[in-house]
């Protein structure tokens, strides 16, 4: 838990928000965090973050449970409970492939989302600070980490650079365990302030 | 800042003058409002017919698989009919979801969400069919390995039967990943919109906590990638297996090696007629016309009049391979299925599969509602059918006195028809709480395949090469 304070900036396009990324990390700025209601492509490379290796994961859970089901019915068919089906082998490769292959896509596809949801920190009851309640509809929203001294800088550098508006938050930067129904703390305070 | 231009000539794939905020608003609307009167009947009776389903399953657990009018040549019945009918059912929103995804067929925006919902509740409906003709069905367990005291004894894992245990419930726990990973920044877009404390609480719950992070994004494009990539052998495997469970028999007429194509192609044709038939209704009722065009509408009837000829293709092969084979058995389970007892299930299936989908050639029909809802029931029924009549291509066995006729008690029309109490109810529901449309996906193809951006085109085509060459140099 960490509070923090936040120069956030609202676009509302994509057209107007990648000048503005790159004007912003130009100047030197660190981009706290770029929140979009969709998958805007290309601005991953934008905010020069690297390519996922989530499919790394997954190809590695895929040959997890394709060594499962080959292991597990080999080991039960060859020594567990070997039994003669009319002379045939008992490790039949071919009659194995379906459950392998079911095991192999099982595996990849639950092990992927699961580390999908450990990546991002996302979970049932998870609750993160929405800056901007429209940044899942339809505007972009740049979050730069200010101080006291870095602030008014930041805001007036932010506000050349096409923002529709610009605010300074005073925000939880982690996630925490939480309901969306419930206002925090902090966030009363704020609308006190 | 948009590499991928669409040209005019294609139709675009959202009408309408939309912007982003626009499409939340059309889509969120009915989950923000009171369900109208239609959505409380059809609920209502699609909840009753799942009552009636639920009664005539207890009946048949209370007093045994007896009272099904299963005998000595049709043991599998209206029973697994049901079954492989509406695993075929649950290819459709894979198929959308996955392979149109790989192909990078933009249209597949508008119908993926509610198509995969149908795959879900299909194959939870499919399921029911095998567990319960168990019989004993506190035993079901007894198909999972699992370490017991016989031994331990395991299940047989070279059994088709058994394979279709993994197949399904993989089939299951995958879709249903891809769905609800999907959903996730739907969910969010809908808490951060709710007005009262118990949405915003429940959906809050359902969103994970999304946010929206160009980092997250990112990651979810990748998972949404891979996973397309794995279901799509996956949504082919499921429907093999399923064919395995007749084609590795040694039954004449199902021990083909043609089954596994025609099966996923007839799951394909009938899955896509089901989601034209609940499509059609839903973007009517909840008022996605814009989203749900007449464009997706004539691409999906593409799709069928494509799946319809192969599995037509099929039926002619199979009669010809028959004849072919020289067996004796052979030919006369073929004779007896085009002009035996159940001559009217083999014409009604022909009728229904091969020949009327034909009439989908013309542009006109393709792009009629009316047409293509009456044509989807048509398919519907048609594949029932083909799955009636290979199940019943057991009637006359090698043994003439145990020749019979079967026709299916009550029981076993209630349990079909409780199936599809418990596929509407959970459509009904899916249809008022859940986004019918994939919000994010449709915004992220707003600006190639809109309507309005799309006429934002027309001056920039009409403008000659060598101008807009010279135009677009000067810009830079």
């Amino acid at each position: 838990m960490s509070i923090k304070k936040f120069a956030v900036a609202t676009y509302d396009d994509e057209a107007v928000l990648f000048p503005a990324v790159k004007k912003v990390r130009g100047a030197g700025y660190k981009i706290h965090d770029v929140f979009t209601p969709f998958a805007v492509h290309g601005l991953d490379e934008a905010l020069g973050e690297k390519e996922s290796d989530l499919h790394i994961a997954g190809f590695i859970y895929g040959l997890t449970g394709t060594a499962t089901a080959l292991g597990f019915m080999g080991w039960i068919f060859t020594t567990d409970w070997p039994q003669n089906f009319g002379g045939k082998p008992l490790f039949p490769l071919p009659a194995f492939i379906p459950i392998v292959f079911e095991l192999t896509v099982l595996f990849s596809a639950v092990g992927m989302v699961l580390t999908f949801c450990y990546l991002n920190q996302i979970m049932p009851g998870v609750k993160k600070h929405i800056f901007n309640p429209r940044q899942t509809d339809d505007k972009f929203v740049m979050v730069i980490e200010v101080n006291d001294d870095t602030a008014n800088d930041t805001m007036s550098f932010l506000k050349g650079t096409g923002a529709e508006s610009t605010e300074l938050q005073i925000a939880e930067s982690e996630w925490w365990y939480g309901r969306f129904d419930k206002k925090e703390d902090y966030e009363l305070q704020q609308q006190i302030a | 800042m948009h590499l991928k231009y669409e040209s005019i000539i294609r139709e675009p794939l959202v009408d309408g003058d939309k912007s982003y905020h626009q499409i939340t608003e059309d889509i969120c609307a009915p989950i923000e409002s009171k369900p109208t009167r239609l959505w409380y009947i059809g609920f209502l009776i699609s909840a009753s017919l799942l009552g009636f389903g639920a009664f005539s399953v207890g009946w048949e657990v209370y007093w045994g698989t007896g009272v099904w009018n299963l005998n000595k040549t049709i043991g599998w019945g209206w029973d697994i009919t049901n079954f492989v009918w509406w695993v075929g059912i649950g290819h459709a929103g894979t198929l959308i979801s996955a392979i149109l995804l790989l192909f990078r067929q933009g249209w597949r925006t508008g119908v993926n969400r509610a198509a995969e919902a149908m795959t879900i509740f299909a194959v939870m409906c499919a399921g029911q069919f095998p567990i319960w003709h168990m019989g004993r069905v506190w035993d079901a367990f007894f198909v999972l390995p699992y370490g017991n005291t016989r031994g331990p004894l395991w299940p047989n894992f070279i059994s088709p039967l058994l394979w279709d245990v993994f197949a399904i419930s993989t089939y299951f726990t995958v879709s249903l990943l891809f769905w609800y990973s999907g959903l996730i920044p739907d969910f969010a877009t809908l808490r951060d919109r709710a007005k009262t404390n118990f949405r915003k609480m429940a959906y809050g719950v359902a969103s994970f906590g999304w946010a929206g992070s160009a980092k997250h994004w990112q990651r979810h494009e990748m998972l949404s990638l891979v996973l397309a990539g794995l279901s799509t052998p996956l949504v082919l495997s499921v429907h093999t297996i399923v064919s395995f469970d007749f084609a590795t028999s040694i039954v004449p007429g199902w021990h083909t090696t043609i089954f596994p194509p025609y099966f996923v192609a007839g799951a394909v044709f009938s899955g896509f007629a089901m989601v034209q038939t609940l499509l059609i209704i839903t973007r009517k009722v909840l008022n996605l016309q814009d989203y749900i065009t007449i464009g997706h509408l004539e691409a999906m009837n593409k799709v069928i009049v494509l799946t319809g000829s192969i599995v037509g293709v099929a039926y002619l092969t199979e009669l010809f391979i028959a004849y072919y084979s020289g067996v004796l058995w052979e030919q006369e389970a073929f004779r007896l299925r085009v002009l035996g007892p159940y001559w009217w299930a083999y014409w009604a299936m022909m009728t229904c599969n091969v020949v009327s989908p034909q009439l989908f050639w013309f542009k006109k029909l393709r792009r009629n509602v009316w047409f293509t809802f009456f044509m989807s029931i048509i398919v519907n029924i048609g594949m029932w059918f083909e799955r009636f009549v290979i199940i019943m291509a057991l009637h006359r066995d090698y043994l003439p006195s145990s020749w019979s006729y079967y026709t299916p008690s009550w029981t076993e029309v209630g349990f079909y028809l409780g199936s599809f109490g418990l596929f509407f109810t959970c459509f009904f529901l899916f249809a008022k709480y859940f986004p019918v449309i994939a919000i994010a996906e449709i915004k992220f193809i707003l600006k190639t395949s809109g309507e309005n951006y799309k006429n934002k085109m027309v001056p920039i085509e009409e403008k000659s090469t060598e101008h807009f060459i010279e135009e677009q140099s000067h810009h830079h």
